[in-house]
């Protein structure tokens, strides 16, 4: 069992490397997506700082709080982008019969869709959510204690997870539907897009939505509450652990379209 | 100029097959819509004093900007046109007794009217039966309506015309993804696609407002809901008509020149 797993990161560590060294060999062209990744989310920065200029603050969450928001968020999202992207383009995979390949190999099919891409680029995005992480943090007075340094973690890792867990939904519906479906973007744009404020400002029915349903808001709002110190509820701070549920469905979707899957004869 | 028309048609006509694309698409936008409300109806609770709109005025604007995303979005580039320009394919294009730049401009043109026209009036009609705060407000006033529909032709023009001169600048640098992405986020920013330029702040704004980028979706979506009036409006409208001319002049004879000295790489 143990010499599987180290089997496996090494193979992952392999595929990352080939992409890595890939995407160097066009260097101008990295440079330019990285900074392009940059530029996007920087433009929401920007909106943000506007309308901060102007309200002195949204549903009494003051701006450095939202900007911890908003990088939180950001990493959480980019962090799954860079390593899920093999899911989130997975239609062309499909589309070009290359998924075919993947079930011939005798190694399990998410490593290798995990591994066919990994987005370096996705670095510029990085860069902008932890520059905002530490003007945020240095700015809202948090006491740091052991565990609200855990807590951000926490956040950290169980929200990439869930995003993943978005993008694999995203990839198991193209066994049905041979293309990518728009509609998928609201969930992953756009949760991205609510989570730049603390998601308790848009009223109770987009905040219960985002607990039971797609569960970012107990990887976002909730915890940070508790790292605030806006809530007393230490067990706020080990909410991101609930959200871990997400994931599972969504394999269980992927397992059930792999079964499904009939080659589209290309 | 018939012969533009009928590039006009064809591909009018081509972005019409693409249906179901087009109902993934009303449902995003929709959702999008909404999301951007419920985020402006955050900031208008939290302090409606300083808010520089009339709500509804808002609401208005969001979902006809969300409805008419295809005149004025930005990222909705034709790369078609690009990797003409790169892989030499422009070539066939400048064989044929047809200006290039006219030929780009009523292609472009078309793609956007084809995507805005199935997805606007869905839309539209479905928000205007939203439940209150979400619902779509109806126009200020009759004089308000038809200036609407002026400046929303105009403006179209002139994001056609603006990116038209970034697709010129595409045959003198070969490498056109860093323009791109550099004029993408400068116009979708600058002409209020990310946040109404009201928000921005007064020194701002009173710059961003002469450039062309607020000729674009800037005017039509605020003339509707009653946030320009009077003399701002006429002065809007005259910004945009000069915007055009002054655009379309500089994107033509630049593309004269380039045709004039293209160097095809091959291919």
């Amino acid at each position: 069992m143990e010499r599987k797993i180290v089997s496996r990161v090494r193979l992952y560590l392999h595929y990352v490397s080939i992409n890595v060294r890939s995407a160097m060999q066009y260097k101008t062209s990295f440079f330019l997506t990285t900074f392009g990744q940059f530029m996007v989310s920087f433009q929401v920065f920007l909106g943000i700082y506007f309308m901060f200029l102007r309200f002195k603050s949204v549903k009494d969450f003051t701006y450095s709080e939202v900007l911890l928001c908003f990088s939180v968020m950001l990493l959480e999202f980019s962090l799954a982008e860079m390593f899920g992207r093999g899911f989130d383009s997975f239609s062309g995979m499909i589309r070009s019969g290359s998924f075919d390949q993947v079930l011939t190999r005798p190694r399990g099919e998410i490593l290798q869709v995990l591994g066919s891409k990994f987005e370096l680029t996705r670095i510029g995005r990085m860069i902008q959510a932890v520059i905002m992480f530490a003007y945020g943090i240095t700015h809202c007075n948090v006491d740091w204690t052991v565990l609200k340094v855990l807590t951000i973690l926490l956040m950290i890792v169980c929200g990439t997870a869930v995003f993943a867990g978005l993008f694999i939904i995203y990839a198991a519906l193209c066994f049905f539907t041979l293309d990518g479906l728009e509609f998928m973007n609201i969930f992953t744009d756009g949760a991205r897009e609510t989570g730049k404020y603390p998601l308790g400002v848009y009223g109770k029915k987009l905040l219960l939505f985002t607990t039971v349903v797609i569960p970012y808001a107990l990887v976002q709002y909730y915890p940070l509450l508790y790292v605030w110190g806006r809530t007393d509820k230490v067990w706020y701070a080990f909410m991101p652990l609930l959200a871990l549920w997400f994931p599972l469905p969504c394999l269980v979707l992927w397992r059930f379209g792999v079964h499904h899957y009939k080659s589209s004869g290309s | 100029m018939k012969k533009y028309l009928s590039f006009f048609r064809v591909r009018f006509l081509m972005g019409l097959q693409y249906r179901v694309a087009a109902l993934a698409g009303i449902a995003t936008q929709f959702a999008w819509g909404f999301l951007e409300i419920m985020a402006l109806k955050a900031f208008y609770e939290t302090d409606a004093s300083v808010y520089p709109m009339t709500f509804q005025a808002t609401v208005s604007y969001v979902w006809l900007q969300q409805a008419f995303l295809a005149f004025f979005a930005s990222w909705m580039v034709d790369t078609e046109l690009f990797d003409m320009i790169l892989n030499g394919n422009i070539a066939y294009e400048l064989c044929r007794p047809v200006r290039i730049y006219s030929l780009m401009a009523s292609r472009n043109l078309a793609n956007r009217v084809s995507r805005a026209v199935l997805r606007c009036l869905p839309i539209l009609v479905v928000a205007f039966f939203l439940p209150q705060p979400y619902r779509m407000g109806a126009p200020q006033g009759i004089v308000h309506f038809l200036f609407f529909l002026v400046a929303m032709v105009l403006g179209l023009f002139v994001s056609v015309a603006f990116f038209m001169f970034v697709y010129v600048l595409a045959f003198y640098t070969i490498s056109p993804q860093g323009l791109r992405i550099v004029f993408v986020s400068l116009v979708e920013y600058l002409s209020g696609g990310v946040i109404p330029l009201p928000f921005f702040p007064e020194k701002v704004l009173r710059v961003v407002e002469l450039l062309p980028f607020a000729a674009m979706q800037n005017v039509p979506l605020r003339i509707y809901g009653g946030d320009m009036e009077g003399a701002e409006m006429l002065r809007a409208l005259g910004l945009q008509l000069f915007w055009l001319v002054a655009l379309v002049a500089i994107g033509s004879a630049l593309c004269r020149k380039a045709e004039r000295r293209v160097a095809l790489q091959g291919g």
